[in-house]
């Protein structure tokens, strides 16, 4: 299926991606958003008007009601504040866990690719059980178990995130092993490591970066129905805790539900488009299923 | 065992793909058992709950499971337990955690079935009318609407239902399965459940709709530019006769798998949702079962939601096999 059999042509090809990916205005969108959602949780410090975790004894306020844009919640916390502080988490869990997710499918993938035979059985039977086991369910019950650490969050959600890249990377080594450029390499005595890693692994990136960007958006909705169940950081404020809180107080104060949950939503939807917009310049033919 | 007619090769492909999923059956155990051994604090502990459980109780524990013996032994009885339906006893909820899951799993159900009943038939419309006119204001606007019901949590737009059709309006039930203050029966009784899931039923099937939109809409784009439509179009056939009769039917397939592939994720919106609405099934249950650190409850839950996720799988999957004449078992 992939018909490019050139080896890595490096900036040339890049260029002519980015020049795709500009091309499709979902892509570009959700670049801005993801922007956006960086900008806001890098420059929290300076843009958040009060500390997310001060409390004071004006709680409950609306929105605009003495200097607090969004309102504040049950114990007098600033909503916009907490709003921003919470894209951190959000964006921090997002791109770690998808980051180790993408690792061990990458690893798996290849291994099971390349090499073939009874390991690539293996480790597909073990794929296959990752898709199968309900991850909200597993991974709520390890975070309860182990405590629900930002760390302890991102491996949870990495480790229960990668059998479709993996399932992705096998595909794309079975089509490139034996095409010439590999057999090339393997005629140079070149080492069986050395030809997946470096050589075949740099193009099959490109529907890799694809499944990380989705797999970024799924991390971060994880997190937050996890926050939502109460299993966030506890010292750090995220949008499902936020909305844990805001359960409770729903007849209250609606502005403690309405803002974190645009948060959570223009995250994900920013990251699902981006993935959009690489599948764009990536594989034009596979574009927007 | 030779297979002679057609209904034999779909027989055996069944028998295959039941083999294969046993050992998915026995990881997921082993998963549960692992899980139990490495919780902190006592395993015993951790199959009681944090309870003030009579000594007795606590020693047969240790005895049912082994506690003394070596971890093969364990697996083994622990593997024994499960088979016999042994899941453990929620001392939160004081009765067997197979009972209290039984009990919860109709009010899950109901929810879950109507869900994907009314989502996948909304989403197949949906992606129908995007893909007649791909460019349209029409695909344009379910397009937009698939992307946006993908990225919105379950939870989130459970809240905002709330907020709208019960607090402001006062339309719905905000919670709940059946209204409290009057004792309904027979056709009464119905309608006011159906009141009362009505919002959870809304919140948790957006997300659905949105996949079935994409996917409806992705392969009737691709069926309607195949040969055999563009034959049905020379014989001069009408485009809605074309459509619906000729191109749904091959576009419809990708959807029954879709059913159970997201199967996992309909009931983890299930869980989240059903904590929002107060909706007495299996997913509150869980929640409930975080707050009062019941674990044989959340790891009874584990083992129920997989196996049934791979019974799901295998159903789909025979459907699948029945439906489209080009697999081959």
């Amino acid at each position: 299926m992939e018909t490019a059999a050139a080896p890595a042509a490096g900036r040339s090809n890049a260029s002519a991606a980015w020049r795709r990916f500009r091309r499709s205005s979902s892509g570009v969108f959700g670049l801005a958003l993801v922007v956006l959602l960086t900008l806001v949780a890098v420059l929290a410090p300076v843009l958040a008007p009060y500390d997310p975790h001060t409390t004071s004894r004006a709680a409950f306020m609306p929105p605009l009601a003495a200097g607090h844009v969004l309102g504040t919640d049950n114990l007098g916390r600033d909503v916009l504040s907490q709003v921003i502080w919470g894209s951190r988490v959000s964006l921090m869990v997002g791109l770690a866990a998808a980051a180790t997710a993408t690792l061990i499918g990458v690893l798996v993938g290849a291994l099971a690719g390349y090499l073939g035979g009874w390991f690539d059985e293996l480790l597909m039977r073990i794929t296959e059980f990752f898709q199968v086991i309900p991850r909200f369910v597993l991974a709520l019950i390890v975070v309860a178990f182990f405590g629900s650490g930002l760390v302890n969050l991102i491996l949870v959600i990495g480790v229960l995130s990668w059998p479709q890249t993996a399932r992705l990377v096998r595909s794309q080594y079975l089509s490139h092993k034996t095409l010439p450029y590999v057999d090339a390499g393997r005629a140079l005595g070149m080492r069986k490591f050395r030809i997946m890693f470096m050589q075949i692994l740099p193009n099959a990136m490109g529907p890799v970066l694809v499944v990380a960007s989705l797999d970024v958006a799924q991390a971060i909705l994880l997190e937050a129905s996890l926050g939502f169940f109460g299993l966030g950081d506890p010292n750090l404020t995220s949008w499902g805790g936020m909305l844990n809180t805001a359960q409770t107080f729903i007849r209250r104060a609606w502005w403690m539900s309405v803002f974190p949950g645009f948060g959570i939503t223009l995250a994900v939807l920013g990251f699902n488009l981006f993935g959009d917009g690489l599948t764009e310049a990536y594989d034009p033919r596979m574009a927007p299923r | 065992m030779a297979a002679e007619g057609g209904g034999n090769g779909l027989a055996l492909y069944a028998l295959r793909r039941l083999i294969n999923a046993v050992p998915l059956v026995l990881g997921v155990v082993v998963v549960n058992f692992v899980l139990i051994a490495l919780a902190p604090g006592d395993p015993v502990m951790s199959l009681i709950g944090e309870y003030p459980a009579p000594a007795e109780y606590v020693e047969r524990v240790r005895q049912d499971f082994g506690l003394d013996k070596s971890v093969p032994e364990r697996l083994w009885l622990y593997l024994v337990n499960v088979a016999k339906g042994d899941l453990g006893f929620s001392f939160a909820n004081r009765q067997p955690v197979l009972d209290l899951l039984l009990q919860r799993l109709g009010r899950t159900l109901v929810l879950m079935l109507s869900t994907v009943v009314v989502a996948s038939t909304v989403g197949l419309f949906l992606g129908v009318i995007a893909a007649r006119k791909p460019g349209s204001v029409t695909d344009r606007g379910a397009t937009g609407f698939a992307l946006v019901g993908y990225a919105v949590p379950e939870f989130w737009l459970g809240q905002i239902l709330i907020l709208v059709f019960a607090v402001l309006l006062g339309w719905l039930p905000a919670g709940g399965f059946r209204s409290v203050r009057v004792e309904y029966t027979g056709m009464a009784a119905s309608l006011d459940m159906f009141r009362h899931m009505l919002l959870p039923m809304a919140a948790l099937s957006f997300r659905y709709m949105a996949i079935t939109t994409r996917l409806t809409r992705a392969s009737l784009l691709e069926v309607m530019s195949s040969q055999y439509i563009v034959a049905a179009r020379g014989r001069g056939l009408s485009e809605n006769t074309i459509l619906w009769r000729h191109a749904l039917r091959a576009a419809a397939l990708p959807v029954v798998t879709v059913i159970g592939y997201n199967f996992g994720f309909i009931v983890a919106g299930s869980a989240l949702v059903e904590t929002v609405f107060g909706w007495p099934g299996i997913g509150r249950l869980m929640y409930d079962s975080i707050y009062t650190r019941d674990y044989p409850v959340l790891l009874g839950i584990l083992l129920f939601v997989s196996m049934t996720v791979i019974v799901v799988n295998l159903i789909t999957d025979a459907f699948y096999a029945v439906l489209d004449p080009r697999v081959r078992y």
